[in-house]
């Protein structure tokens, strides 16, 4: 019995060497005519509408290319893996990718997630974008550290929380902005990151800025507001969770406040939180404007039966377009699919990307390989979010 | 804006909200004035309050002032339900026994509202619009009629405490228990009647919390309990002017620090007030001395 199951563990081994065996020749078959690009995407599990979102963003972006030719007369072959949104499956979808041989990925969606892949992808200098991961920890080693080195083999479609501040800032310039206020909740990341980039711009374009914090969970914010009336500041920047920012733009309406009001990309939405006269004018930025782009939206929706609900399908999309535009390239030196050569091609390529427009806006990168790209600009007008330009 | 009028700006912002304080505070001090109880559920009722008139003004689109009327009211009801079901049976207890039934009655509440209303905060219409410039000082309706209001119920409070007959049993019981009930004072119904009151100004405050804040949540009523009842002792337990005092000055007191630009250090120095208070002067500013008796 048990010299069975040594022959059978042996014959089980030699199968799985065979799989192998096949793997990396499928690796050499790369180089033909079909370029492997992987995707990892949390399509199922608590966050999936954004892994979906993104999934079905890129692979329709994929199929468009695919239609018209790919590149260099080669089709563009997905392989796609769930990751749950957890970190260990995302390492396990990467590490079936590379045996799947593929060239490049595109992922993952959640920032924890990435950064994960992100771990293994620059150990093996493999050429990644995110579309929608903004944590500066996903192409900067340390992001505590200043003169930290950084992951150059990752990229990102999304703009990160700071450069929403430093947009608007030069938003309320072009508005003629010359005296603004920031008022934002000084125990939140995000809004301290959004705000203190705003009033740190502001100082860098010579608008006089004023910063006013408050504590987590305060409801009264009138002795902030009083403040900022004194200062005559003509736009407020607000970045902070909705609840708040009803409240807020209630009370400086109720003291008499005219000026502005300005946000970032968490102020979708709002007008559940704020009657539509008190919010009238108010701008804030966003990845993507739905409705700011008929040809993507219509295209998605006969793809998949449903338009896109929110930034992320335009994110993967965009994602997508950067990726295989790099692609385009690589190939365009002659080099070989899956190749190391190749995929330093691929990440040079991406890294010179210069004014390229997709559907969320015009894409360059910069040192810490985050875009510099246009920011669509939303304004609240009768209770309605209308596009206004991408800026 | 001029400096002189931007200090008046914010002591208009302080009374305002202090007015609130001090409606609340007006509450803790009627019921700890009668039983001797701190009733910590207070600020849930101004909670329910404020989810009544939500639903008064969005679900039933009635007028401001039928929801106003109906907050009133509701709260009202729910403080003397409270206390017929949670507290009458406890009145030979030990006082901690109460005590501890009131922080229960209060997770109740909030626990029980985020079951029924939902986790998420409720967004208020505004009611009162719109304002008036008096010199460099831009003055909102809100704010004057929350000003207004709360000066104007602790005058009908004190002219209810100090003239009626209601009133007359209502210092007798809290002068002596047993003593009121052998010159014939009904007990129960004075402190039915005590409840009602202190519950009828948290309906009151409630409207007025949302015509200042146009939110109601599940939790909002705890972290405003918790400063009524510190301006309640910072003004003396037990004694109506001394809750307005204290709310009026924790509400100064906030606005102020705030100004300077110390926000995040709100909460911290009104509760700094309470322990310097409990060290220098444990009666509050306007508390009677109690003697122990033996």
């Amino acid at each position: 019995m048990k010299k069975f199951l040594c022959f059978a563990l042996a014959g089980a081994m030699a199968l799985s060497l065979a799989a192998c065996g096949n793997g990396s020749g499928g690796q050499g078959a790369a180089g033909g005519d079909t370029i492997r690009v992987g995707i990892i995407a949390n399509t199922s599990g608590d966050s999936s509408q954004y892994g979906l979102a993104v999934s079905q963003g890129a692979k329709l972006y994929i199929k468009q290319l695919n239609e018209e030719g790919g590149i260099n007369g080669k089709q563009i072959e997905i392989k796609e893996y769930d990751d749950k949104g957890a970190t260990a499956d995302a390492v396990n979808a990467y590490e079936r990718l590379k045996s799947d041989g593929v060239t490049a990925v595109i992922g993952a969606v959640l920032t924890n997630t990435t950064v994960a892949v992100a771990d293994k992808t620059y150990e093996d200098n493999m050429p990644q974008i995110t579309a929608s991961a903004t944590a500066a920890s996903v192409t900067v080693l340390d992001p505590t550290d200043p003169s930290s080195g950084i992951r150059t083999n990752v990229f990102r479609a999304c703009f990160i929380d700071p450069f929403q501040g430093e947009k608007m800032a030069e938003y309320a310039q072009k508005l003629g902005a010359t005296k603004c206020a920031v008022l934002y909740d000084s125990g939140n990341d995000y809004a301290k990151g959004v705000g203190d980039a705003f009033a740190a711009k502001c100082a860098e374009l010579g608008i006089d800025c004023t910063v006013e914090g408050y504590a987590t969970g305060d409801k009264d914010f009138k002795a902030q507001l009083t403040n900022i009336q004194a200062f005559g500041a003509e736009y407020i920047m607000c970045p902070n969770y909705l609840e708040d920012v009803g409240l807020i733009v209630t009370q400086a309406r109720q003291q008499g406040i005219t000026a502005g009001f300005l946000g970032g990309d968490g102020w979708s939405g709002v007008s559940a939180y704020a009657s539509a006269e008190d919010l009238e004018g108010s701008y804030f930025c966003s990845g993507y404007a739905l409705g700011s782009n008929k040809g993507f939206e219509d295209a998605y929706a006969a793809e998949y039966g449903e338009a896109p609900k929110q930034m992320f399908e335009a994110l993967g999309y965009d994602a997508a377009l950067l990726m295989c535009d790099a692609i385009k390239g690589a190939e365009e030196q002659g080099l070989e699919a899956g190749t190391d050569e190749y995929k330093q091609a691929i990440i040079d390529t991406m890294k010179a990307t210069d004014g390229l427009q997709g559907v969320t806006g015009s894409f360059t990168f910069d040192d810490q390989n985050n875009p510099i790209k246009t920011a669509s600009i939303l304004q609240l007008q009768g209770g309605q979010e209308v596009f206004v330009e991408n800026f | 804006m001029s400096l002189i009028s931007q200090i008046i700006s914010q002591l208009v912002n302080g009374l305002q909200s202090g007015s609130i304080y001090a409606l609340v505070a007006l509450g803790y001090s009627m019921v700890y004035g009668i039983i001797l109880l701190l009733n910590f559920a207070h600020g849930d009722i101004i909670m329910v309050g404020a989810y009544v008139v939500f639903y008064a003004m969005t679900s039933f689109s009635l007028h401001p002032l039928a929801a106003v009327l109906l907050a009133v009211i509701a709260c009202t009801l729910l403080g003397t339900v409270i206390e017929k079901i949670a507290y009458t049976p406890l009145r030979s207890a030990p006082r901690l026994s109460l005590l501890i039934t009131a922080i229960g009655v209060s997770f109740l509440l909030e626990n029980g509202a985020q079951l029924v209303f939902g986790a998420g905060a409720k967004n208020v219409p505004t009611f009162i619009e719109g304002g008036i410039q008096v010199g460099g000082v831009y003055l909102g309706y809100v704010s004057v009629v929350t000003i207004l209001v709360s000066v104007a119920s602790m005058i009908v409070l004190t002219f209810l405490v100090q003239k009626t007959k209601l009133g007359k049993a209502m210092r007798a019981v809290s002068e002596d228990m047993g003593a009121a009930q052998l010159m014939g004072i009904s007990l129960n119904r004075t402190i039915s009647f005590t409840f009602a009151v202190g519950s009828a100004l948290a309906g009151i405050g409630s409207v007025l919390y949302v015509s200042a804040y146009p939110q109601a949540s599940p939790t909002m009523g705890s972290m405003l309990g918790l400063k009524a009842f510190v301006a309640a002792v910072l003004g003396g337990i037990g004694s109506i002017p001394g809750a307005m005092i204290g709310g009026f000055m924790i509400g100064l007191i906030e606005a102020l620090v705030t100004a300077v630009g110390l926000s995040t250090w709100k909460d911290g120095v009104v509760f700094a007030v309470l322990i310097v208070v409990l060290l220098v002067k444990p009666t509050g500013i306007l508390g009677r001395k109690m003697t122990e008796k033996v």
